[in-house]
């Protein structure tokens, strides 16, 4: 079993250690690391350079894996995470079994982490020692082969989710799009128009929100959330549970006279499309241009399903249509899908965890998602910006950073606030003539045709107060107004604002049930709990599980066109995976030494995928390499080192113990 | 005498040697996203990457104080958060036995720690490695006396 046959020459190690510029020369003592590295036993070579990642950086491995005749690379540089993939292509070019290589990770582990620079030197050098020991060892490897299916699954329906869906669905793809509430659109078709171009947000939105109802390559499920996920790229098998909507998709035609004729003459239910500004009734559509085009009932407040005694005057409008089923039940579906796109987007910052701003308490606080619904000309008050009491505000006063930048809240930038501020603040002195104050930290406007924006609107007659606002309460006068107490950071002086209306321009924080996505679909979360990308600058959509891709605001917070960006970058890496047909595993997987095997069997049982199964005839264990995903576990428990795991056989690790541990 | 082990003449030059096993999917990443924010840690302990903390042998954790590690650190994803399910709870029984044998062998348990460190949490590495450093170097090393040929020999030729 010994991966290199001692009697032959003996295994010559070509080391090369990357300077990243600055990044890592600028702590490690790399010329020391390199004499240090070519006394180690064993290595024939070793290099620095000053880019090891770049084209001829990885050249210089070809060419002296020809030249010097190495048999093993070890590259210290970067985290693994980032190139290793990079240095295991060089090594096979240069002619060796990619597996030839070990990657040493002296950047985020060493010399970014470190200032003192013989503590680091020394750190480096260990972890180049341990490496040289370990590649010794290492075995030729063969990545498996994996059928990919086509289909993909998209899992949310907000613009990111749908142009998602319809990039892949217009290259031939099958897309599964999967949406929580009862129609797609998400909290862009809240909107009311769009920054910076002013364009109405519903006009660039429903269009393609009905291309995706009709797209024959797009399944719609709407009120259906991903239940289960299983398999690994390329192969997922997903779970899907559909709640019932109690109206039949394929009969309803979407004339809303159910609406009309439901016994409750009067609306009484919290509008949630509109946040509560205006009612709805118990069956409903959560906005006119609503996708899929379909009633729902809620049964939390249909009589019908509370007393049983509802005179179902909607089943009678609905007639020969029939479209009405009170006994619908929650569906279960299994999906097949080769790769899986999350949009699950934002949640809106609770405005009330800032009590001083009063948002609850003062019927004129909104925030800034509330003012969109009152701008909007399809919301509750049809455009027009009144107060609660109907009349019309003659001063405004927006606040922004609610939730965002604050060492309390979040200490991020939502990055649109600024943006969709400057727009309400522009929108409402257009329609109500008001006074209009934005207190803003730091005016952030980068983007495309943003600052001229901010230029063109703060010319109306708007003022901008730079100060962080400490107080929201009634003004002292008893008049009704709010009173705005700030400092006022460039006049150097505390002021006191009274106002009608205070807009909360609120930040984005992740889905509350974020957590649990995230461990559904086997991913990471940033610090923040927004979905973790694979690389912030190099991989933004992908993720560390292969075949799951981000866009939109679940992975952090953006604009519009960003979001649009993101979701098509995402529907491209998705296609780039599914159009090659097959995917590529690690070869990472665990196999039994059929001759050390005692047949205990204490592997199988610790195995989370049931990849372990007990071959009676021989009386050995018995992996299936395409159920491994390569943990290891059964290796560690496995009491007679019969189990072993491809790249981290029982002696490559002891090597590398050993390697750190050793003085010389 | 450069750096280690001369400890036996002079203690105040003992540097903690920390063997840290990190799975790939949380602790790995943690201490990636330390380096890239920049986070200022200890330089004592010496990562050794498994693709999940279920990998760690209780052999691995022998080795490395047979070679003289002072301190051995397991990181892992959270109680279910296990990339692999659940190999982190196989890590969490055999951590919970080996402790116990570790301490009859009379390694102080100080020397031996598991952590739960996600993707996310950069400065929990700084935090658990400067702490570990900390205690272990209030224990002393973990050889309170030369070996023949152990390490002060390597140490004499060391220089």
């Amino acid at each position: 079993m010994s991966p290199h046959d001692e009697s032959a020459s003996p295994v010559r190690v070509g080391v090369y250690v990357c300077h990243c510029g600055t990044n890592i020369a600028g702590t490690i003592d790399v010329h020391d690391v390199i004499a240090f590295s070519a006394a180690l036993p064993n290595v024939a070579l070793a290099r620095e350079y000053k880019y090891m990642c770049s084209d001829p950086g990885q050249e210089l491995i070809r060419k002296d894996i020809q030249e010097y005749n190495l048999d093993r690379i070890v590259v210290a540089a970067c985290s693994p995470c980032l190139h290793e993939r990079t240095f295991r292509h060089a090594t096979e070019q240069g002619g060796l079994n990619p597996y030839y290589f070990q990657m040493v990770n002296v950047r985020e582990h060493d010399s970014w982490v470190h200032t003192d620079k013989r503590a680091a030197t020394q750190k480096a050098k260990d972890l180049i020692r341990a490496a040289v020991r370990r590649v010794k060892l290492h075995r030729p490897l063969e990545r498996r082969r994996v059928a990919i299916k086509s289909e993909v699954l998209v899992v949310g329906g907000g613009i990111a989710g749908i142009h998602a869906a319809l990039t892949l669905a217009n290259a031939g793809k099958h897309v599964y799009l999967v949406e929580r509430e009862p129609t797609i659109g998400g909290h862009m078709a809240q909107f009311d128009k769009t920054f910076p171009t002013l364009d109405c947000a519903a006009c660039i939105l429903t269009p393609k929100m009905t291309a995706v109802k009709s797209h024959p390559n797009i399944t719609l499920w709407t009120l259906s959330e991903v239940a289960q996920v299983q398999g690994y790229v390329g192969n997922y098998t997903v779970t899907v549970r559909r709640k019932p909507r109690y109206v039949l998709e394929d009969l309803c035609i979407g004339c809303l006279e159910c609406i009309e004729a439901c016994v409750y003459k009067q609306a009484k239910v919290p509008d949630e499309f509109n946040l509560g500004l205006s009612k709805r009734k118990p069956v409903y559509i959560s906005f006119p241009q609503a996708v899929p085009q379909v009633v729902v009932i809620d049964p939390e407040t249909c009589i019908e399903f509370k007393s049983g005694k509802c005179k179902k005057t909607c089943v009678e409008v609905c007639g020969e249509r029939n479209a009405i089923d009170f006994q619908q039940k929650e569906e279960i579906k299994t999906i097949e899908v080769g790769t899986i796109i999350l949009a699950t987007g934002f949640e809106v910052f609770d405005a009330r965890r800032i009590p001083y701003y009063g948002y609850g308490v003062y019927p004129n606080v909104y925030t800034a998602l509330e003012a969109e619904r009152l701008t909007n000309a399809s919301g509750p008050t049809g455009g027009e910006i009144l107060l609660r009491d109907g009349r019309k505000p003659k001063s405004v006063g927006i606040i922004h950073c609610v939730g965002s930048r604050d060492e309390h809240t979040n200490r991020y930038c939502s990055r649109v606030c600024c943006m969709y501020s400057l727009k309400l603040a522009h929108l409402i002195k257009e329609r109500t003539d008001a006074e209009v104050y934005n207190f803003y930290i730091d005016m952030r406007t980068a983007g495309k045709a943003f600052e001229e924006f901010y230029n063109r609107v703060a010319g109306g007659g708007m003022y901008l107060i730079r100060g962080k606002v400490a107080d929201v309460c009634p003004a002292p006068n008893g008049d009704g107004r709010l009173m705005l107490q700030v400092e006022d950071t460039l006049l150097g002086m505390v002021r006191k604002i009274p106002v009608d209306l205070v807009v909360l321009a609120t930040g984005l924080e992740p889905q509350k049930d974020a957590q649990e996505v995230r461990r559904l679909f086997n991913i990471g979360c940033s610090t923040e709990g927004f979905f973790l990308e694979r690389h912030p600058k190099l991989a933004p959509v992908n993720t560390f599980t292969d075949g799951i891709f981000l866009a939109g605001c679940c992975q952090g917070p953006k604009d519009i066109p960003d979001t649009v960006a993101q979701a098509g970058a995402a529907a491209a890496e998705s296609l780039a995976l599914v159009d090659a047909g097959f995917v590529e595993l690690e070869p990472n997987t665990a196999h039994v030494l059929e001759e050390v095997c005692s047949g205990c069997r204490t592997c199988i049982p610790v195995c989370p995928f049931q990849a372990i199964s007990f071959v009676h005839e021989k009386n050995k264990a018995e992996v299936n390499e395409v159920l491994c995903k390569g943990c290891g576990t059964c290796v560690a428990a496995c009491p007679s080192g019969s189990m072993q795991q491809n790249l981290f056989e029982d002696q490559e690790v002891f090597e590398e113990i050993g390697g750190v541990l050793a003085y010389a | 005498m450069k750096r280690l082990g001369a400890y036996w003449l002079m203690p105040e030059l003992f540097e903690p040697r920390i063997v840290a096993f990190f799975c790939n999917w949380c602790t790995y990443l943690a201490a990636d996203l330390a380096g890239t924010s920049r986070i200022k840690y200890a330089p004592n302990a010496r990562v050794i990457r498994v693709m999940c903390s279920g990998r760690v042998d209780p052999q691995f954790v022998l080795e490395a104080f047979a070679h003289g590690a002072d301190g051995v650190l397991i990181g892992g994803c959270h109680p279910g958060d296990c990339h692999y399910q659940e190999g982190n709870y196989s890590a969490l029984r055999r951590f919970q036995l080996l402790k116990h044998l570790l301490k009859d062998m009379g390694i102080e348990e100080e020397r031996f720690r598991l952590e739960w460190i996600s993707a996310s949490e950069g400065d929990k590495v700084r935090a658990v490695i400067n702490d570990m450093v900390e205690k272990v170097r209030a224990l002393g090393p973990l050889r309170k006396y030369p070996v023949v040929g152990g390490p002060l020999e390597e140490v004499a030729a060391y220089g």
